[in-house]
């Protein structure tokens, strides 16, 4: 029976430290009982109005996940999660929305404009309703680009943005519900292809629980024609947020797509545990780009979103490319390896990651690059940050199988420590099964030194202001290979969550 | 009034006394030449001007334009008009130097309540400052310092000082590690900030800068305090007859 909630039209600020996302927005929602078993995921499947198939993978990953242990490898540590304390479903009501901007309560749209949503797209996620052909009016334009969003709000997608538009494209950009509805056929042939069902712990419950989240498909030969982005916000208390993005590049297409994250603060830990795949096949490019900035606990350590994500691309096609850039600068934990199976002669992966941890926050992220086709090339830079209590280690593998003639992989990995109580740590393994394989590895550790600090403070920066400069510097590599409209707000994220590091 | 006046300045570091009762006026206008032996306190009087941590005062006071510097940051000492030119400019990778350059005017005259520059205007003030110390614009593409020769780093500290426009500059053995062409540049550069609004505190162990820097007076620092002063010959007087008889002065 679904839980109801008070409604308060209201925007409630909790004690949020740093973190400039932590507010709840208490709206009435529709539950699923506390707790996991058979019933749930059938509730779950009703509620989506599923093909009996899609009950049926999901009652299998269960059994499954049943007979799971969670790993343990991982260089962070957290008390056990008791998974029947959570819920596995919660969606907003859907009520009248206000007619426009201005019948909505400004420290809402303030708060929007920090999250660095575009007005347009605000419009959409307030559920601002607007007559019809009322939408190019290019107010959803970001530096003269435009960019389709859509909103997953808890366990469902709440709104999804020029989705005519690109329809004109062929391309098919929706909540993966709808798309389980719409283009069964495509989902039941792609899902669970990259991450299996039976992949990992995390992996395997999402698999069974999974609410929502994108679903992408561009057909052959067709580029894009803007950014697509996801903006996933936990509400819910006690509410596991999983997410399922399936992402698929029909031969000699393009696609970039950013996805953006954000949590209210709260003393107990939030379960994030999504599933992202993406298929690119012959001569077809994904670039899938990540601001991560969920709820990282308060000063003490306490609350924080537990972040256990598997993402992973499948360069199924020859001269197929897929690109991960990651900016991660929230969650209590992160348990997190954006991976390419680089199965197409000639395919190309790439990771770009820049991990910022500061306070109590551990961070346990990377990539495997995986060289199965001929003349595979992958390519890592990974940037770590760490300040306060925290601990960031970067743990990578690159394989080279037997058949991976001539695979080349470089990776640069390099770390910075902010402070006296911070740690830093790389954790690289490197396979190749084959004499043609050329892996390089560099990796760095350095401080930021306190002549250094004082040279920009001597020059009229703020101690924070000097940290923040120099911290740019050293992740600049990687914010180039953002796409531009977010690489201004991503340093000024930097900026935020370095914030109270030093001194 | 005295444009930065030092009375019975003493400072310890690591709980070694360097500075010993330092007293010192600098007019406004006026070049000031600090010069001494290895180990008298220059740089220390230098970092503790400028507000560098780990030097303690444990007495004595210091008046910048009237204000107590020593209980401001070093940026709002930066803001109100105090510059450093460092003896080893640090390097900040991936920062460009002309971001660096824009961050630290637009920093000051955010502290100084005054609006931040165009980029138009800025990058034609850069320009115009950096084709005179020959600075190519390459270099200032360039991360700060980064690979640049050690003249490279110097004119890049006087274009810093150009650009933000301080009342008092404190170079700190700004002649160390050049050649007599670099040396020229760097002193042309400074001689060309000269105004009877701005002072400088010239820190050197050499008389040779001040044969291209010509100063008003000339302080003689000795185990932590001004053993002597006098006019520009005082200089000349050290470089033939050595410091040898001011520390025996203060020995005995």
């Amino acid at each position: 029976m679904p839980a109801v909630q008070e409604t308060v039209d209201q925007v409630r600020r909790i004690d949020v430290d740093q973190y400039k996302y932590g507010f709840e927005t208490l709206i009435e929602s529709d539950k699923a009982p506390r707790g996991l078993n058979d019933d749930v995921i059938r509730f779950i499947s009703a509620k989506k109005n599923e093909p009996q198939w899609m009950l049926d993978w999901r009652l299998e990953a269960y059994r499954r996940w049943q007979t799971m242990r969670e790993p343990t490898w991982a260089k962070v540590h957290y008390p056990p999660i008791d998974y029947q304390d959570l819920y596995y479903y919660s969606a907003p009501k859907k009520k009248d929305g206000p007619k426009s901007l201005d019948e909505i309560d400004p420290e809402i749209l303030e708060t929007y404009r920090k999250l660095g949503i575009p007005l347009r797209e605000q419009e959409v996620l307030l559920g601002v309703q607007r007559p019809a052909g009322d939408d190019a009016d290019g107010e959803g334009q970001t530096n003269g680009k435009r960019v389709a969003v859509d909103a997953v709000f808890d366990s469902v997608s709440v709104a999804t943005t020029f989705k005519e538009e690109l329809g004109k494209a062929g391309v098919l950009f929706m909540p993966i519900s709808e798309a389980l509805q719409e283009h069964p056929e495509l989902v039941k042939k792609y899902l669970g292809t990259v991450v299996p069902v039976t992949d990992n712990f995390f992996a395997t419950l999402n698999s069974a629980v999974f609410s929502d989240g994108s679903f992408v498909y561009v057909p052959p030969g067709v580029r894009c024609p803007m950014e697509l982005s996801t903006y996933f916000r936990i509400n819910e208390r006690n509410t596991g947020q999983f997410e399922r993005t399936l992402i698929i590049a029909d031969k000699g297409s393009y696609v970039s797509y950013l996805e953006g994250c954000t949590a209210p603060s709260r003393d107990e830990n939030q379960l994030h545990a999504a599933v992202v795949e993406l298929i690119a096949l012959d001569d077809a490019e994904i670039k899938y780009s990540t601001i991560q900035n969920w709820y990282p606990g308060d000063r003490e350590g306490k609350g924080g979103v537990y972040n256990f994500v598997t993402k992973r691309g499948d360069c199924r096609g020859a001269r197929s490319k897929i690109s991960w850039t990651q900016l991660e600068t929230g969650s209590a934990i992160t348990w997190k390896y954006p991976s390419c199976i680089l199965r197409g002669d000639d395919s190309r992966g790439e990771f770009y990651s820049i991990a910022i941890s500061n306070g109590h926050q551990q961070v346990d992220s990377g990539t495997k690059m995986l060289h199965l086709g001929k003349n595979t090339i992958s390519r890592i830079i990974s940037k770590g940050i760490a300040a306060g209590k925290s601990q960031n280690t970067y743990r990578g593998l690159v394989s080279a199988h037997r058949k991976a003639k001539n695979a080349r992989n470089f990776t640069n990995c390099d770390s910075l420590l902010i402070g006296e109580k911070c740690g830093a740590h790389t954790v690289p393994y490197i396979e190749a099964k084959n004499s043609s394989a050329v892996i390089e590895h560099e990796a760095t550790t350095s401080k930021i030194s306190e002549d250094t600090l004082f040279y920009c403070m001597q020059r009229g920066l703020s101690q924070e202001e000097a940290v923040a400069l120099v911290v740019n510097g050293f992740v600049k590599d990687v914010l180039q290979t953002l796409p531009m409209e977010f690489a201004v707000e991503a340093q000024k994220l930097i900026s935020v969550s370095l914030e109270g590091s030093v001194g | 009034m005295a444009l930065l006046e030092i009375k019975n300045l003493h400072v310890e570091v690591d709980g070694k006394q360097i500075l010993n009762g330092l007293s010192l006026a600098v007019e406004k206008g006026q070049i000031a030449a600090i010069m001494g032996p290895n180990g008298s306190g220059k740089s220390t009087l230098a970092h503790v001007l400028a507000g560098k941590a780990d030097y303690e005062v444990t007495s004595g006071q210091v008046l910048f334009n009237g204000e107590d510097l020593l209980a401001m940051s070093p940026d709002e000492r930066a803001a109100k008009g105090m510059f450093l030119a460092f003896q080893y400019p640090l390097e900040i990778p991936g920062v460009a130097t002309m971001t660096f350059l824009r961050t630290a005017l637009n920093a000051q005259r955010k502290k100084r309540g005054e609006e931040e520059l165009s980029p138009p205007d800025f990058n034609r003030r850069v320009f115009d400052v950096a084709a005179k110390l020959e600075i190519d614009r390459d270099m200032l593409r360039r991360g700060v310092n980064v690979g640049f020769s050690g003249g490279e780093k110097k004119r890049n500290e006087v274009l810093q000082m150009a650009l933000l426009e301080p009342k008092l500059c404190v170079l700190d053995e700004t002649d160390s590690g050049l050649d007599i062409d670099a040396l020229k540049v760097v002193a042309e550069g400074v001689n060309r900030l000269r105004s009877p609004e701005r002072s400088f505190v010239l820190i050197t162990h050499y008389q040779r800068l001040l044969n291209y820097i010509i100063p008003d007076v000339v302080h003689v620092l000795s185990r932590g305090r001004i053993a002597r002063s006098g006019g520009k010959e005082l200089a000349h007087e050290l470089e033939a007859r050595g410091y040898a008889q001011y520390q025996e002065e203060l020995a005995s």
